[in-house]
C-alpha cells in the first residue's frame, strides 16, 4: 500500500519548515524546526504528538493560515500564499457560527466563493445528507449535540470539495462513543470513495485514533517540534482495536513517545544556561499521589505498561505522559520503553501519612526543581521573607515563552504550597513564608 | 425560533390577515408623522409657530413625536459613527492608537456644557433656519449616545473568537463578508444593549437641548423638553405633570415596540454554544413573525441584507500572519505616525495655553478645582446613600424570582426616564420650605441614575447560584455575616457595573441639577456643575471650557483610580 501511495501524485509538500516566535532580547522561541512533510493523493496521515509539540501549528501552516518563519510550503508544486483553494479545515472546537443555521453554516465556504444561491443550496443539501445531518438543516448549532456539531463542521468542509481535508483534533472534544461513531462513519465514507477529498491530514494526540484511521503516522517530539518518527500503518480497513498487531503498534508508538523525552536533558536544545530553563507541566499533586498509589497497588505492583494503564484509567496519552514525566522529574518513578515503574522514593511516598508525604514532596522539589529551590532560598535570605513573583516570571521568560513561563510559575506555586515550602498571595503576586512552620 | 417561521410558511396562507391591516395603519401613520415633521424643519426660524411652544396639553402628542424623532435621528447618526469609528479603530493598529484614548476622554466630557456653542455653530451653518437648531439638538443627543456604542462594537471586534476567525479565513471570506457574517453578528448583542442604554441617556439631553438660550436670545424647538422649560417659566405645575405622563407613554411605547423585540432578536447572535433558558418572545416580535405582510417585508430586508453582506467585496488585504516574526510592523511608518501625532498635540497644547493665558488666571483654575471637589463630595455621598438604599432592596427583589421579574423592567424603565422632568416638584419643595439648595438640590443628581444600581443588583442577586445560597443556609450563616461573606461578594461585579454607570451619569447631571429654577426663583448650589451652567448663561466661553475640562479630569481620575481597579478586582476575584 505504501508503495502504491508513494507513486501517486503529490498534493502538498512542506520543506525544511521552521516556526519561531520572536522574543525580544533573548533567543527566538522555536516551535517547529526542520519539519518535512509530503502528502500524496489517497492517504490519510496523522500528526501525532503531545500538546505543545507544534503539530497544530504545522496544520495551520499547511492550511495557509500561518506563514512559516522559514521553509516552503508547496501546493501541487506551487508555493502557497495564504489560505489555499483546495484545502478545507475541520476545527477542534467546531468553529460554527452560532447565528447561522446548519444549512447556512455549510454554505459559508460556497458563498465566499460566490457560488450562485440555487447551486449553493443543492451542494449544501448534498453535503448535509452525505454526513448524516438530513433533517437538521434549519437547526442552530446550539440546538445540536457535540457530535452533530462536528458533523456540521465536516459537512461545511466537504461541501467545497477540497482536495485536502485538514482536521485539527476533530474528535477530542467529543465523548468516547460519539467520537467512535464519527470516526467509523468517516472511514466508511472514505473507503467507499464517497468523500469528495483526495487526502486527509489530521492532528491528534490520541494514539489509538491515529492507528485506527490513518495510513501513515508522523510522531512529533516537543521542544522544538520535530518529526521524531514516521510509521506506516499496514492494516486494512475496517481495523480491529483488539487485534494483537494493532495493540503492538500502539505499544510501539508509546515507546517512541516516552523514549524521546527520557534521556535528553531539556536544556540540550537551548544554551546550557540557567537551570531555570525547565518548563514545569501543570500536574496536580493529587494526581501524582493518585498515580503513585495506583502503581504501588495490585495489579501493577510498581510497574505498568503505559497503554494498558491509560486504557484502564480512561486517560489519553496527552494526560498520562505529563504525569509520568513529572513523577520522573521528581525522582518518584522512571519511564522507559512505554513502561512506568515506581522508584523507592515513590513507594516511600505511598506508604507515608499526609505530613510525611508533604515532607517527602518538599525534599523532592528542592532537590529536583531549581525554580522552587531558588524561590525558597530567596525567601530565606530576605529579612522580611517576601519576594515578588514578577522577578521569577521575568527570569523564566528569558528561557521560555510567556505562556510556558506563566504555567511553570503557577505549577511551582501550587507544588510549593502543597509542600508548605512557601505561601503565595495571588492578589499581590508575592511569595512569603507566612504560615510556614 | 425558525420553527414558527417555517410553520407559517408551510401553512401557505397568502392572504393578508387582520394583523396586516393594523400593521399597515401603523406604518402609514408613522410615515405621515415623519413627513409632517420633516417639513417643519425647513421653515425659517422666525416664521410663526416655528419656535413657539404652547402649554396646551393637546399639543403634547405632536411634541412627543417630534422629540422622539430627534432621538432616532441622533441614534441613526450614532450607529453610522459607531460602525465607521469602531471599525477603523479595530482594524488599523495606528488608528486605534489614537481613536481609543480619544473615545475614552469623550466619554467623560460633559458635552452638556458645550450646548450653547454647538447651537451657535449649527445655526451659522443654516442661518435663519430651524434646521440649524434641530441639528444642534440632534448633535447634543448624539454626543450622549455614540461613545459607549462605539466602545461596545470596538470591544466586540477585538474579541471575535479565534477559531471562528480561522474558519472564516480558511473559507476565503473576503474582508467585507467577514465583517458582516462574523464580526457584526458577534457584536450585535452588545451593541443592541448599548444602544438601549444610549437611548435612555439621550432623553436627558433631548430635554435639556430643546430650549437653548444663547446670550439674550432663547429658542425653543417644539418638543417635550421645551414644553417643560416653558412650564417652569410660567409656574404651571399641571403642564409639568402632563409632560411627565406624555414622556412615560413615549418611553413605554418605544420600549415595547422597538427595544424588547430587538433585544429578544439579538439573543440569537449571543455567542454561546449551549441552549440556555430563553424567555418568551415579546408580543411585538410575535406579531412580526405571525403577520404575513410584516414577515414578507422583514424577510425582504433580511434577504437584501444577506445579499449585501455576502458580496465578495474586498480590499486586497494580505494574509495577517499571527507570528510577529513573520511580518513586523514597519518602524519607519510608526515613527512618522508618532511624529505627526506629537506635532498635532504640540499645536493643540500651544493653542490651549495661548487661549487660557488671555482669558484665565491661575485663580480660576483653583476655583474650578475647589468647586469640583464640592461636586465630587456630592457624588461620593450620593453613591454611598444610593447604594445603602438600593443594594438591600435589590438583593431582596433579586432573590425572589417572581418579584425580580416584575421589578426588573420597572427599574430599567425608570433609568430611561429623563430625570430632569422630575426636577420641578423638587424645586417647589425646596422653595416652599426654604431649604438649603446646597444640600437639597443634591439628590437630583442621582434621581435618574440610581436605577442603574438597582437593576444591576437585582440581576446579580437573581443570578446568584442556588447551591451557594443553600450552602449558606445549611451552615446557618445569617445576619451581617451573610451580607459580608455571601451575598455582597456574589453581586459585587454587578453592583460595580451599575455604580460606574450611575456615577458617570451623576457627574453629567450635575450641570443641570446644581442650578434649578421655578419662575423667577433660581436655586443655585455650589459646585462645578453650577459653575459651568452659569458660565454658559453668561456666554463666557473660557470658563465653560475650563469647567468642562476640570470636570472631565475629575471623571477620568475617578474612573481610573476608583472604578477600574475595583472592577478589575471584582472580575479577578469575585466572578462566579
Amino acid at each position: 500500500m505504501d508503495i502504491a501511495v508513494a507513486t501517486r501524485p503529490c498534493l502538498m509538500e512542506v520543506q525544511a519548515c521552521r516556526q519561531a516566535y520572536h522574543k525580544d532580547a533573548s533567543a527566538d522561541l522555536v516551535v517547529l524546526d526542520g519539519v518535512n512533510l509530503t502528502l500524496h493523493e489517497g492517504e490519510i496521515v496523522a500528526l501525532l504528538g503531545r500538546s505543545g509539540s507544534g503539530k497544530s501549528t504545522l496544520l495551520r501552516i499547511v492550511s495557509g493560515l500561518l506563514r512559516p518563519t522559514a521553509g516552503t510550503v508547496l501546493w501541487r508544486g506551487v508555493p502557497i500564499q495564504g489560505p489555499t483553494e483546495g484545502v478545507a479545515m475541520v476545527f477542534q472546537s467546531f468553529a460554527l457560527f452560532p447565528w447561522l443555521t446548519v444549512q447556512e453554516n455549510v454554505e459559508l465556504g460556497l458563498e465566499a466563493r460566490g457560488v450562485p444561491r440555487a447551486e449553493r443550496e443543492n451542494l449544501g443539501e448534498a453535503a448535509i445528507d452525505l454526513i448524516g445531518l438530513g433533517g437538521f438543516e434549519s437547526a442552530y448549532p446550539k440546538e445540536l449535540s457535540g457530535g452533530m456539531r462536528q458533523r456540521v463542521g465536516l459537512a461545511r468542509a466537504l461541501v467545497v470539495h477540497p482536495e485536502l481535508l485538514l482536521m485539527d483534533e476533530p474528535f477530542s472534544a467529543l465523548d468516547v462513543l460519539t467520537a467512535e461513531t464519527l470516526r467509523t462513519d468517516l472511514i466508511d465514507l472514505w473507503m467507499d470513495g464517497k468523500l469528495p477529498v483526495k487526502s486527509i491530514l489530521m492532528v491528534t494526540h490520541n494514539i489509538e485514533e491515529a492507528v485506527l484511521m490513518c495510513d501513515r503516522i508522523l510522531v512529533f517530539s516537543s521542544n522544538p517540534g520535530r518529526v521524531a518518527s514516521e510509521m506506516i500503518v499496514p492494516f486494512p480497513h475496517p481495523r480491529n482495536r483488539l487485534d494483537p498487531a494493532f495493540r503492538q503498534m500502539v505499544d510501539d508508538i508509546y515507546a517512541v513517545m516516552t523514549r524521546r523525552s527520557v534521556p535528553e536533558p531539556r536544556a540540550a536544545a537551548a544554551a546550557p544556561a540557567s537551570p531555570l530553563a525547565l518548563p514545569l507541566q501543570r500536574v496536580g499533586t493529587n494526581l501524582m499521589s493518585g498515580l503513585m498509589e495506583t502503581l504501588a497497588a495490585a495489579p501493577y505492583n510498581g510497574r505498568a505498561d503505559l497503554p494498558a494503564l491509560a486504557a484502564s484509567l480512561q486517560y489519553e496519552v496527552d494526560e498520562l505522559l505529563p504525569l509520568g514525566e513529572t513523577l520522573q522529574l521528581l525522582g518518584f518513578a522512571v519511564l522507559e520503553e512505554g513502561d512506568i515503574h515506581l522508584k523507592d522514593a515513590g513507594r516511600q511516598f505511598v506508604d507515608a501519612d499526609t505530613d510525611e508525604r508533604k515532607r517527602l514532596f518538599a525534599t523532592a522539589l528542592r532537590a529536583h526543581v531549581p525554580l522552587i529551590n531558588m524561590i525558597r532560598q530567596v525567601l530565606d535570605e530576605r529579612w522580611n521573607h517576601r519576594a515578588s513573583a514578577v522577578r521569577f516570571r521575568d527570569e523564566l521568560e528569558d528561557h521560555m515563552s510567556p505562556d510556558y513561563a506563566e504555567d511553570t510559575l503557577r505549577t511551582a506555586v501550587s507544588w510549593g504550597r502543597y509542600a508548605e515550602l512557601f505561601s503565595y498571595d495571588e492578589e499581590a503576586e508575592q511569595f512569603s513564608l507566612e504560615d510556614i512552620g | 425560533m425558525s420553527a414558527t417561521i417555517n410553520t407559517s410558511l408551510a401553512a401557505g396562507r397568502r392572504l393578508p390577515n387582520l394583523w396586516d391591516a393594523a400593521a399597515l395603519l401603523c406604518v402609514f401613520g408613522a410615515l405621515i408623522a415623519v413627513t409632517h415633521i420633516a417639513r417643519g424643519t425647513m421653515i425659517p426660524i422666525d416664521a410663526p409657530g416655528a419656535t413657539e411652544v404652547s402649554l396646551d396639553p393637546w399639543h403634547l402628542p405632536e411634541y412627543a413625536v417630534r422629540t422622539t424623532m430627534r432621538m432616532f435621528a441622533a441614534l441613526v447618526c450614532s450607529l453610522i459613527f459607531t460602525f465607521i469609528y469602531a471599525a477603523a479603530a479595530a482594524k488599523s493598529r495606528r488608528a486605534g492608537l489614537v481613536l481609543i484614548p480619544i473615545l475614552d476622554v469623550l466619554q467623560s466630557v460633559p458635552i452638556l456644557g458645550f450646548l450653547t456653542f454647538t447651537v451657535v455653530f449649527f445655526m451659522n451653518l443654516f442661518p435663519g433656519q430651524v434646521l440649524g437648531l434641530e441639528l444642534a439638538a440632534i448633535f447634543a443627543i448624539f454626543t450622549s449616545q455614540a461613545w459607549n456604542m462605539a466602545f461596545s462594537l470596538y470591544q466586540s471586534l477585538k474579541t471575535v473568537p479565534a477559531d471562528l476567525m480561522e474558519a472564516s479565513l480558511s473559507f476565503h471570506q473576503t474582508g467585507w463578508q467577514r465583517f458582516w457574517r462574523l464580526e457584526v453578528p458577534f457584536a450585535t448583542p452588545g451593541l443592541v444593549w448599548n444602544t438601549m442604554m444610549s437611548m435612555s441617556g439621550g432623553w436627558f439631553f433631548v430635554v435639556a437641548s430643546e430650549a437653548v438660550s444663547v446670550g439674550d436670545n432663547t429658542w425653543k424647538l417644539p418638543g417635550i423638553g421645551s414644553y417643560v422649560a416653558m412650564a417652569l417659566e410660567q409656574k404651571d405645575i399641571a403642564a409639568v405633570v402632563y409632560a411627565i405622563i406624555a414622556m412615560l407613554a413615549v418611553i413605554l411605547a418605544y420600549d415595547q415596540l422597538l427595544f424588547r423585540p430587538l433585544v429578544a432578536w439579538s439573543s440569537k447572535f449571543r455567542f454561546e454554544t449551549t441552549a440556555g433558558a430563553t424567555a418568551s418572545d415579546p408580543w411585538v416580535l410575535r406579531l412580526m413573525r405571525r403577520t404575513r405582510l410584516l414577515q414578507l417585508v422583514g424577510d425582504g430586508f433580511g434577504d437584501a441584507a444577506a445579499r449585501l453582506g455576502g458580496l465578495r467585496l474586498s480590499l486586497p488585504l494580505p494574509l495577517r500572519p499571527r507570528a510577529t516574526a513573520a511580518r513586523r510592523p514597519s518602524r519607519v511608518v510608526d515613527g512618522i505616525w508618532l511624529a505627526v501625532l506629537v506635532g498635532v498635540l504640540g499645536w493643540a497644547g500651544y493653542k490651549v495655553v495661548g487661549f487660557a493665558a488671555i482669558e484665565l488666571r491661575w485663580s480660576d483654575l483653583g476655583e474650578a478645582v475647589l468647586l469640583g471637589l464640592i461636586t465630587l463630595l456630592r457624588v461620593v455621598v450620593l453613591m454611598i446613600l444610593a447604594s445603602l438604599l438600593w443594594v438591600p432592596i435589590g438583593v431582596w427583589l433579586g432573590l425572589r424570582p417572581v418579584w425580580a421579574r416584575r421589578a426588573q423592567p420597572v427599574a430599567q424603565f425608570l433609568a430611561a426616564f429623563p430625570a430632569n422632568l422630575l426636577f420641578p416638584p423638587f424645586v417647589l419643595f425646596i422653595v416652599y420650605f426654604h431649604l438649603s439648595p446646597d444640600i437639597w438640590l443634591t439628590p437630583l443628581m442621582v434621581l435618574g441614575t440610581q436605577w442603574y444600581i438597582l437593576f444591576n443588583v437585582i440581576a446579580g442577586a437573581a443570578a446568584f447560584p442556588g447551591d451557594l445560597r443553600e450552602a449558606a443556609s445549611n451552615f446557618r450563616i445569617g445576619g451581617w455575616l451573610w451580607w459580608r461573606k455571601v451575598i455582597l461578594p456574589g453581586i459585587f461585579t454587578y453592583y460595580i457595573t451599575g455604580a460606574i454607570t450611575a456615577s458617570g451619569g451623576s457627574w453629567n447631571a450635575a450641570i443641570v441639577a446644581e442650578v434649578a429654577s421655578w419662575g423667577d426663583t433660581k436655586l443655585v448650589a455650589h459646585g462645578l456643575g453650577a459653575y459651568i451652567a452659569e458660565a454658559t448663561d453668561k456666554g463666557d466661553m473660557a470658563r465653560v471650557v475650563l469647567g468642562v475640562a476640570v470636570m472631565s479630569c475629575f471623571v477620568v481620575l475617578f474612573n481610573r483610580l476608583l472604578w477600574r481597579p475595583m472592577y478589575a478586582y471584582a472580575q479577578r476575584r469575585l466572578t462566579l
